[in-house]
């Protein structure tokens, strides 16, 4: 038992020095752009540079956008397959693991070939629309894990009850979707959300292939150009990592603290 | 690149069904034979944006630039300078998927079995979704500012230790260094998936295999293992398929330096590099098999999995 210990502190340190030190190595870069001292210009450069702000901006409305659409086209789908077509449930959770299937360059590349301004529906041929693909397609990213923290939401409550008593009290399908099912599965769609949100917001293959100014390909443009920005933006993106996480544990416990109240 | 949610796996069956309904089997609102309208949208958009351009990548891999159909384009993949680059993508993703298997195991079997404090273990559970999550172009800024040629490991082990690392024949933008890099994901990745399969091996099955005079050995080879299996098998299948199609990292970190696959064709959608359009169809369908295996092997497997959860 003794022995086993230590071998599980050792391989906790090994882990631990593994992911830690990355982080202090790029804070520490970060830290170097006036030469012989430690200061905080990096950062200072860029979160005063204009492009920084427009490409950051950019990305996080795209994420609320990607939220809402998946949010619409997830919950009611959810909601139906567990009332009325569980037979179903097998396909629908299929498509949903598609995504993970196949690489996210293959599905962009097919958007760009099949929604080229010469085609049938030219969604590439002006920005807007192009805005529109690119928040499909991210979408189309997110849908596992919005599925299926909707789904486990759904499970845990009693959707057969809430529509009959719904329909007994007269609100029509709409009210009770929107006033009776969404606000019984908050919590799920908000972690769903966030998850998202982290997925979104520094993506890079797909807004730049479709040409979009995000803030992926923003990072990627820096990185080539610059030497300390790139280590600050870093640091800035693992921060908004870890409060989207850290927002979908909040969002957890709030649930289970309410449950016991 | 993959991210993994932190929902609990999904209960095996749908929850009870009151008495009345399935007794009644009466739909609730209109006709059952109109359901299906109600998953309309979805299944629109699933068609729209994932399904027929997928399939529009697959039907053009089987022609030429007039439309008839030829597998010239499948025999023309597997040219050196192309099937160099599968090369390179499938060893960087097995060596990253096998050796972010391993770590993994560990690191979760230290927090879950391994009589570490407690709160070891939630706080190693956030930061792992913290760090699975972290990836694409910022995981290669990170690694350039540790292991680069100014990086803080490098010049420390220099100064330091007199160690030249990139003196040894290190270089971050190789085979090694790639797969480094990606196993800042893999790992985290590893530890979420294969932390539930751990507490799955009931304390009784080791109490029992004990009193019947089973040593420690044969604990695992016989009992905790096969039970593991399928769940260790599954997420290195899952770990292999998302750096086979992960690209911002190995972009970010290399330009178009290293010849993978992915960079390949992110080269040949912005610029036909492949002078071929139909032979860039080609190369995805490759991917989308190549992920496709490991990640349907995944599923399957994961079915399997949970059997010993319930």
């Amino acid at each position: 038992m003794k022995q086993s210990k230590i071998g599980a502190w050792i391989a906790f340190i090994i882990g631990t020095l593994y992911f830690i030190v990355p982080l202090i190595g790029t804070f520490e870069f970060s830290l170097r752009m006036k030469r012989g001292e430690y200061s905080f210009e990096a950062y200072r450069v860029v979160l005063t540079d204009p492009n920084f702000l427009a490409s950051f901006g950019y990305s996080v409305l795209m994420a609320l956008i990607t939220v809402v659409i998946g949010v619409v086209l997830v919950v009611p789908t959810a909601y139906w397959i567990q009332l009325r077509l569980p037979k179903l449930r097998p396909i629908v959770e299929f498509i949903t693991l598609l995504p993970l299937v196949m690489p996210a360059i293959i599905i962009v590349f097919g958007y760009l070939r099949l929604y080229n301004s010469s085609s049938w529906l030219p969604l590439t041929a002006n920005a807007r629309s192009t805005d529109l693909l690119l928040a499909f397609s991210y979408v189309t990213l997110a849908l596992p894990y919005m599925y299926r923290a909707v789904e486990t939401g759904m499970r845990s409550i009693d959707v057969r009850t809430l529509t009959e008593a719904g329909e007994i009290l007269g609100a029509s399908m709409m009210t009770i979707l929107f006033k009776v099912i969404f606000p019984n599965v908050r919590v799920a769609i908000l972690s769903g959300a966030f998850l998202t949100f982290a997925i979104v917001i520094g993506e890079f293959t797909m807004a730049s292939l479709l040409n979009r100014p995000a803030f992926g390909p923003y990072l990627q443009l820096i990185g080539a150009n610059r030497a300390y920005e790139p280590s600050a933006l870093a640091i800035i993106a693992f921060m908004v990592t870890w409060a989207c996480m850290g927002i979908i544990n909040v969002v957890g416990n709030m649930k289970s603290n309410k449950r016991t109240a | 690149m993959t991210a993994i949610d932190t929902t609990p796996p999904l209960p095996a069956e749908p929850g009870p069904v009151p008495e009345a309904y399935a007794a009644s089997k009466k739909p609730l609102v209109g006709q059952q034979t109109w359901a299906w309208i109600g998953i309309t949208p979805f299944m629109l958009f699933a068609i729209l944006f994932l399904i027929v351009p997928t399939l529009y990548l697959v039907v053009g891999a089987f022609q030429d630039p007039d439309g008839h159909f030829t597998l010239q384009n499948i025999y023309d993949l597997f040219t050196p300078s192309i099937l160099n680059a599968y090369w390179l993508s499938i060893k960087v993703s097995v060596a990253s998927a096998l050796l972010g298997a391993l770590l993994g195991f560990f690191l979760a079997y230290a927090v879950v079995l391994g009589g570490l404090p407690a709160w070891l273990r939630p706080t190693l559970m956030t930061f792992s979704g913290v760090a699975s999550n972290f990836a694409g172009v910022p995981l290669a800024f990170a690694f350039l500012a540790t292991l680069g040629r100014m990086g803080l490991v490098t010049v420390l082990l220099r100064d330091l230790f007199g160690i030249n690392l990139y003196g040894a024949g290190f270089n971050l933008l190789s085979f090694w260094g790639l797969t480094l890099t990606y196993l800042y994901f893999q790992v985290p990745l590893m530890v979420l998936i294969l932390t539930p399969a751990l507490d799955g091996l009931k304390k009784e099955w080791r109490e029992a295999s004990e009193i019947l005079g089973a040593s420690n050995k044969q604990y695992w080879t016989m009992v905790a293992l096969p039970v593991l299996f399928p769940s260790v098998l599954g997420a290195s299948l899952l770990l292999f398929a998302n750096s086979f199609g992960a690209i911002a990292t190995a972009y970010a970190l290399t330009g178009s330096s290293l010849n993978i696959v992915t960079i390949l064709l992110y080269a040949q959608i912005r610029g036909d590099v492949l002078h071929n359009q139909n032979l860039g169809y080609a190369l995805a369908l490759g991917m989308i098999l190549i992920t496709g295996c490991s990640n349907g092997a995944y599923i399957w497997l994961r079915a399997r999995a949970e059997r010993w959860m319930r």
